[in-house]
């Protein structure tokens, strides 16, 4: 049986003010953690009242211009506020310096700061709501947003703050890992979840700073008339959508890198096997972090820009794609010959390779600047990203999170309710998004409040769908929040892993390892070391 | 639901669409492969090597296979490259429009669709095309970006405020084909919705003919309840006292409207002339000034019969 560490980072210290003027990497790790779990119930309940509008082809629940609202406000949720966030700045905080042997990230005033600045920024754009809501989508296109009577400014502004908070933990997490790695972890030892943390840091920042432009343009545009984006005012709308893809093209990458970077901890403690091909994977997420400033364009090939510039940008989008696939066949082949276990966070891996290999292989349909004049808009795109983003950054990251739940609270949720859960949001997630495949290239384009009858029967299979992924969500929620009063105590290492985080005790303790830690074996050594399991 | 030779897309009814399909279900049958040797691949190696004993063994550390990385890294690049060529193939051959298409010019604003043909005919909401004749499309917005989406031609294009785009097709079988907007433009963009009405060659030579020629004999309130339909009024007013984007007709004609500028006046012949050709002049007090101008499509008879029509809803 596993201990629970008694004098750990959740109790020393004590006090409401340690807590919000903490320094303590894993403290501010847990506050964003709870930051972007609101996110994410509110962004979810969000979800569902849209699936619940479109069960029937007419209006039912909401009006149309609330509808607008709420996908405008899901999207721009789950995006700013979850996804973005979900894996750096939450489990990213807490592990990353337990990874590389540190007692903190480099800069833990800075770390503090991007959590207020989050704040801040979450706040200025929830303000929208109360100040009748944004009606432009998650992308803001002009001229409609520049023309449009709803609260623009706040949410746009707050997109804005909260780059800045994104910048902060990029610029931490790469002086992090230059400076504070322990003597022995080399480039080439660091687990694959820090290259991910890296490749995602350099990404945020050199991308951030181009949303933020774009953004204060708009927000400029609309307060003083300066004509940037609005042809009436002598402005190019089309401009914007250049703008706003070369970041947010990029930011697809700054949600999935991490993501990978979970998926190659998992795939190995579970199969107990070394890493297969360490430096392909962790080179493609930097060959991905490259190329993926190069293909904003494929978001734009019905916009009216050149050919010429659809033909280099389709060519370039389809390079970016080899990398993510050379990790799959990698992830697979460790498997090969290992000693595989199935718990909570092994089943969110496998289903990760399954939804995000579908995610992946869909993008060729619209890579392919034919098929995608067809696709283009249309509901294959709502389900294509999905895929991406949600068959694979929020799988990695509920992979993460059962993975090293025990770590942070030092306790053990219940197994059978995890693996139930798993299994009920895999049923509910492709239910949900295949029929939208579907309904995409029979030509339903998305940002629809009603439809045409002949889409009628695969939207109801889809909003029924939603309601068995909710299902799983609000069984996760039981019996993780249970897990914290009556959970089994974990002991340092309830998984047998041989990460550096597993070698100290559950919960952290607050000053992370002893001063007498070594680098013995690298964090995929199974065919040297054994750990023992401590549940 | 006609489906043409694939599990996916609607009927194929133009030139190029039996193109994008050929390299649609290319696509899906690779694709399709690839993910189920995934999925295979991945079941197998979880059944093969799930830990049978509770003794933990150290595991093979055999971590790296140059051959391996170099057939999965090429194989894909090559099929991803098959893909590139062709679709930029089919793209090429959407792009370049015969010299001898017909030319249609079409305006896109908040929230209907309307065409101009060069016979001086102008109409709302369905646009009506010869069959087997390429037709060129010169497009372009009075507000926001819309986009011009034809699924059963598998062709889209968007249409912006500043520039005109071009979009041109064949279609390849006569009948009705759903038009949608697929750039979000806002309250009615799931509403702004049209039809392309393809007609044999014959037929679209009579309509033009018949349709250039102004209609003096419908009596007033009849043309105007034809116009409410083929002007997409309908979309924001209605006629049941209904509140949409706009107020309703119902029994508005000869009874005081509040504006919001605090003003009042009395719904007459005048005051609806001047909120089809100025509708920015007088606002209806709780609706928002988004009414575009009818100034040069309706004329001096066609404005009387929405007069007269609007009269008639009591």
């Amino acid at each position: 049986m596993g201990t629970y560490s008694e004098r750990n980072y959740l109790n020393t210290p004590t006090g409401i003010k340690s807590w919000l003027f903490t320094l303590d990497h894993k403290r501010i790790g847990l506050m964003y953690l709870f930051a972007i779990m609101t996110f994410l119930f509110v962004g979810g309940m969000i979800a569902l009242v849209i699936r619940l509008e479109l069960l029937n082809p007419g209006p039912d629940i909401v009006a149309a211009d609330i509808y607008n609202r709420l996908f405008t406000l899901h999207g721009a949720i789950m995006i700013f506020l979850f996804i973005i966030p979900s894996i750096p700045a939450a489990l990213g905080n807490i592990l990353l310096p337990l990874m590389i042997g540190a007692k903190d990230v480099a800069l833990p005033r800075l770390n503090l700061l991007s959590w207020y600045v989050f704040v801040a920024g979450a706040c200025i754009a929830m303000y929208s709501i109360i100040s009748g809501g944004v009606d432009t989508g998650w992308t803001f296109y002009t001229p409609y947003s520049s023309t449009t009577d709803s609260a623009v400014i706040s949410m746009t502004f707050g997109a804005f703050v909260l780059g800045f908070s994104s910048i902060f933990t990029g610029i931490n997490f790469i002086v992090t890992v230059h400076k504070l790695r322990m003597p022995g972890m080399t480039w080439f030892k660091m687990p694959l979840m820090v290259w991910g943390l890296y490749a995602t840091a350099v990404i945020q920042i050199l991308a951030t700073p181009v949303l933020a432009i774009t953004l204060v343009l708009l927000i400029l545009e609309r307060t003083w008339s300066i004509g940037i984006f609005d042809p009436m005012m002598g402005g190019d709308p089309v401009l914007f959508q250049h703008f706003f893809w070369f970041y947010s093209h990029p930011a697809v990458y700054i949600m999935i890198l991490p993501g990978m970077g979970i998926i190659s901890e998992l795939i190995t403690t579970f199969s107990k096997k070394k890493i297969f091909g360490y430096k392909a994977i962790a080179f493609s997420s930097l060959g991905i972090a490259f190329l993926s400033f190069m293909v904003w364009g494929h978001h734009m090939f019905t916009s009216g820009q050149s050919e010429f510039s659809s033909m280099i940008f389709s060519v370039i989008t389809f390079l970016v794609g080899i990398p993510s696939g050379i990790k799959i066949f990698n992830w697979l082949a460790t498997m090969y010959k290992g000693r595989i276990t199935f718990e909570t966070p092994m089943l969110y891996a496998l289903i990760f390779l399954f939804t995000f290999s579908i995610g992946g292989l869909t993008g060729m349909f619209l890579g392919s600047i034919a098929t995608d004049i067809h696709l283009h808009d249309t509901y294959f795109v709502v389900a294509h990203f999905h895929y991406v983003m949600m068959g694979g950054t929020v799988m990695a990251f509920l992979g993460g999170l059962h993975y090293w739940w025990p770590k942070i609270w030092g306790r053990m949720y219940n197994e059978t309710h995890g693996r139930i859960s798993a299994i009920l949001v895999f049923v509910g997630f492709n239910m949900t998004f295949i029929p939208q495949f579907i309904l995409g290239s029979q030509g339903m384009p998305r940002r629809y409040y009603m439809y045409v009858e002949r889409f009628h029967t695969l939207n109801i299979v889809s909003t029924v769908g939603s309601w068995i992924l909710a299902a799983g969500f609000f069984l996760m929620l039981y019996y993780l929040v249970i897990s914290l009063f009556n959970g089994k105590p974990a002991g340092n290492n309830p998984w047998g892993s041989l990460g550096l985080e597993w070698s100290t005790p559950s919960p952290i303790p607050p000053e992370n390892f002893d001063d007498d830690l070594k680098f013995e074996h690298g964090p995929y050594d199974y065919d040297k070391v054994i750990a023992e399991k401590t549940i | 639901m006609d489906t043409n030779k694939t599990l996916m897309l609607p009927g194929a009814k133009s030139t190029i669409a039996g193109d994008v399909d050929s390299l649609f279900n290319f696509i899906l049958y690779t694709t399709g492969a690839i993910f189920i040797l995934v999925v295979v691949v991945m079941m197998y190696f979880a059944i093969r090597y799930r830990q049978r004993s509770g003794k933990a063994e150290v595991t093979s550390g055999r971590d790296y296979n140059h051959v391996l990385e170099v057939i999965w890294t090429v194989i894909p690049s090559i099929l991803v490259m098959v893909v590139f060529f062709w679709g930029f193939k089919v793209y090429m051959k959407m792009n370049i429009i015969p010299r001898d298409a017909i030319e249609i010019k079409v305006t896109g604003q908040k929230w209907f669709w309307t065409f101009d043909y060069d016979e001086g005919i102008n109409i709302v909401n369905e646009l009506v095309i010869p069959v087997d004749t390429p037709v060129k499309l010169l497009m372009s917005s009075q507000d926001v970006i819309h986009s011009f989406f034809v699924p059963s031609f598998r062709t889209k294009m968007d249409v912006l405020p500043n520039r005109y785009s071009l979009l041109w097709f064949e279609s390849t079988e006569v009948g009705e084909y759903d038009l949608f907007c697929t750039e979000y433009c806002g309250k009615g963009h799931s509403e702004m919705i049209g039809k392309v009405r393809v007609l044999p060659k014959v037929e679209y030579e009579k309509w033009l003919v018949e349709s250039a020629v102004e209609d003096t004999t419908t009596p007033l309130a009849e043309l105007g309840e034809q116009l409410f339909k083929k002007k997409a009024c309908f979309t924001c007013h209605s006629i049941d006292g209904s509140r949409l984007v706009g107020p309703s007709f119902k029994g508005i004609f000869g009874n005081p409207v509040k504006h919001n500028d605090g003003t009042t006046a009395t719904v007459d012949e005048n005051y609806i002339r001047e909120s089809l050709l100025d509708p920015q002049a007088k606002v209806v007090d709780g609706f928002a000034p988004v009414m575009p101008t009818y100034q040069g499509q309706l004329t001096d008879r066609e404005i009387d019969g929405i007069a007269a029509f609007i009269k008639t809803l009591k």
